[in-house]
């Protein structure tokens, strides 16, 4: 029965949103809101459920005083410290007059309060940096692996420089010297909506077919692997 | 070793340097350069500037702080251009960190000068529903009952007591649609689950990563704009004469696709010239 | 805080990680680690007040003042209101998929789970078919010869320029799909034809290329401008 129910679940709901889009009256129409709303709350839960994975790891790994475990210790003073400016705002920055507890502390992202500031001068700088240092990477990665080896390959460098090159300004001042109609932005336009989007749609086609297959393997039951293994 | 094969060998951090200064010196002055403007970017702010004045839009911020140097400038610029046309704005998120990128934008657009006299109010002509998580469920459910996937706003109050949500259902009270992604959920959910299902009007601003994806929803009508990363930033603030962080920023970009173009031009060189050496 | 002090805060940490680019280092792993504990706290507090607390808690009532008309709305739909109680259900559902980190216990996480997997398939199947199939078959199905008129005359140049923009898109559209049928040998007609679908492929994972690169440098221009604009000063 531990798989068995999960797998009835599995086609009851999906089955539920399918019948709704053919029969968007009662009872699909409410059935599909009870659902959605329970499927927002069991996502946001699951979401916590990768926090505390991630805590839980972290504590083990500092109990077990295992290799790199201060810097574990760092995550989670850093969890704990955003999270105490987060739910115990209200205490620390006063609360208006005519406010209750809840409806000050639901002002928790407030520009002026701790959480915002763990978040523009904290959390935002990291996380853009981590993403910026990318550009270093691909620069240094086209450098090294790029390579007209083959037509395929000149065709697909070929592509790339005219589309970086139409993505900027500089492109029609090298370039001013072709005709209107064929500057290079205007190339780069074409390729984009033209040739680029019969590829998007080839590769969208086929990433669809593969997903409606999939989700009928889910709804009937033959796809199993989500359940993970025995017990 | 000749000089093409020690090139080919070339140390990366010196690559990492040119890419530095190739981004950092040009920020050092103006550089001037005429913005051509995309038919997809035109499109997007002609949808904009078709709507009748006193239009509801509802718009998702569904990105975080690293997107926010491409999205940002063409959602400040959005406002903008929506206040200007007395548009009533709703705004939403799917990722938790949108709603905070959307309070910057509109503060940075309620600082323009052109508004002061409208005396915009929060709950009246805009209004910030704050993030639900859910990701496509919750556009879906929105198709149905849009006050009870956001019971509350960003501040907390009950969305059906603001003025601005009053007689709003679902998608079909919105006169427009607009979407700034980044990645999952983003645009394709969007098109699937509103403008496919409800019929909805929709535009979308992306970085330039996620863009390739959705160039076929504007060619096939399901969106009727769309802006791709910075340079999509900069020709939106061309066409609607709001210059910004999307032109400034442009001198700098031309360099560096310059210096990525010569570094791969140079490393194709290096290995013609070694191959045809052995 | 003065502003000055938490804008060197975020430009000593944005320094941290860019420190990696020069080799890995103390400093990287100390910022990477405090980047990944605040990112889990963000997250951990914001779906609480954003999420849990409007679909769980929300009474009508409980925030803000409501119109008649909204008092009213609500009893029709009943959308919230006598929905209230199916929501805590759901909180027992929440709190079974916190079960999978107790191994003993951790099948019992598969029935939200189920819910979840089978809300994907449910709007997957029927979206991915609407959106990303029909609708984008039916938008290429062009004329081969499209032809453009101007002050009621044929222009020849318009005309050749469109129709030439239809056959690419035709030609390319059906050569991708042919090159990801692989359940026939790409030999022959079909072989060559798939290689036509290769080229088209080539296009646009070049063009997907040049967009990356763009959106990785105007990451890094703004990483760089917030470093020498708002915290050196050193440009106007």
């Amino acid at each position: 029965m531990r798989r068995e129910i999960p797998l009835f679940i599995t086609s009851v709901v999906g089955l539920i949103f399918i019948i709704r889009f053919f029969i968007p009256h009662e009872p699909f129409f409410s059935l599909e809101n009870i659902a959605a709303s329970w499927i927002q709350v069991i996502k946001a839960f699951a979401i916590w459920l990768g926090i505390l994975n991630l805590l839980k790891v972290s504590l083990d790994k500092i109990y077990k005083k295992e290799k790199g475990w201060g810097y574990s210790g760092i995550i989670v003073f850093s969890f704990l410290a955003i999270s105490i400016a987060g739910f115990f705002f209200p205490v620390w920055e006063g609360r208006p007059t005519g406010d209750s507890y809840i409806e000050h502390a639901r002002k928790f992202q407030y520009p002026g309060t701790s959480f915002d500031w763990f978040y523009t001068y904290v959390y935002a700088p990291l996380s853009s940096t981590m993403f910026a240092t990318l550009a270093f990477f691909i620069a240094s990665a086209s450098f090294r692996a790029f390579r007209a080896r083959s037509f395929q390959a000149t065709l697909l460098l070929l592509a790339g420089f005219v589309v970086m090159l139409g993505s900027v300004p500089v492109g029609n001042v090298i370039f001013g010297w072709l005709p209107q109609g064929w500057q290079v932005s205007e190339i780069a336009d074409w390729v984009r909506n033209v040739p680029q989007v019969a590829g998007q749609r080839a590769i969208q086609i086929g990433i669809a077919l593969g997903i409606i297959s999939t989700s009928l393997r889910l709804i009937l039951g033959i796809e199993r692997s989500h359940l993970g293994g025995e017990a | 070793m000749n000089f093409w094969e020690k090139f080919a060998l070339l140390d990366r951090r010196i690559i990492f340097a040119f890419i530095f200064l190739a981004l950092a010196v040009p920020l050092f002055y103006t550089i001037r350069q005429p913005i051509p403007v995309s038919p997809e970017g035109q499109a997007y702010y002609e949808a904009i500037e078709n709507l009748p004045a006193g239009s509801k839009v509802l718009l998702s911020f569904d990105f975080d702080p690293p997107s926010s140097p491409e999205l940002q400038p063409m959602a400040e610029a959005t406002f903008k251009q929506l206040f200007t046309k007395n548009c009533k704005l709703v705004v939403i998120g799917l990722w938790p960190q949108g709603p905070q990128q959307a309070e910057k934008a509109l503060a940075s657009a309620l600082k323009d000068p052109r508004f002061a006299d409208k005396k915009l109010e929060y709950g009246v002509d805009y209004a910030n529903l704050g993030f639900m998580a859910g990701e496509d469920v919750v556009i879906q459910k929105m198709n149905s009952d849009l006050p009870g996937t956001f019971p509350s706003d960003y501040k907390g109050n009950a969305t059906v007591s603001l003025p601005i949500m009053q007689g709003v259902k679902n998608y079909k009270n919105f006169d427009f649609v607009i979407n700034f992604s980044s990645g999952f959920p983003g645009t394709r959910e969007w098109v699937q689950f509103c403008v496919d299902r409800s019929g909805s009007k929709m535009i979308a601003g992306n970085t330039a990563v996620q863009a390739p994806e959705n160039y076929p929803y504007f060619r096939s009508g399901q969106l009727l704009g769309l802006l791709a990363g910075m340079k999509g930033a900069a020709e939106y603030e061309t066409v609607s004469n709001q210059p910004g962080k999307g032109i400034s920023f442009m001198g700098a970009q031309s360099v560096s696709h310059l210096i990525v173009m010569l570094f791969v031009i140079l490393g194709n060189i290096a290995f013609f010239v070694s191959r045809r050496k052995k | 805080m003065p502003e000055m002090v938490s804008i060197t805060i975020a430009g000593i940490l944005t320094l941290g990680i860019m420190s990696f680019v020069y080799k890995d280092n103390p400093i990287y792993k100390f910022c990477e680690s405090v980047f990944i504990g605040v990112s889990a706290g963000y997250w951990f507090v914001s779906i609480f007040y954003q999420s849990l607390l409007p679909q769980l808690t929300d009474k009508i009532g409980l925030t803000g003042e409501l119109t008649d008309s909204a008092l009213a709305y609500y009893r029709q739909t009943g959308s919230l209101a006598s929905g209230q109680w199916f929501n805590l259900i759901a909180a027992g559902l929440g709190v079974m998929m916190l079960m999978r980190l107790l191994p003993k216990i951790g099948w019992i996480s598969r029935w939200p789970l189920a819910f979840v997997i089978g809300s994907i398939a449910g709007l997957r199947l029927i979206g991915e078919l609407q959106t990303n199939i029909m609708k984008q078959i039916k938008e290429s199905i062009l004329p081969l010869w499209a032809p453009q008129y101007a002050d009621g005359s044929l222009n020849l140049a318009a005309s050749l320029g469109q129709s030439l923009t239809n056959v690419v898109l035709v030609v390319g559209i059906l050569t991708g799909v042919i090159y990801f049928f692989f359940s026939k040998e790409h030999k022959g007609v079909f072989g060559g034809a798939a290689k036509v679908g290769i080229w088209f492929l080539m296009v646009t994972f070049g063009a997907a290329f040049g967009l990356t690169v763009m959106s990785r440098m105007s990451l890094l221009i703004g990483r760089i401008d917030f470093l020498l604009r708002d915290w050196l000063h050193w440009l106007g």
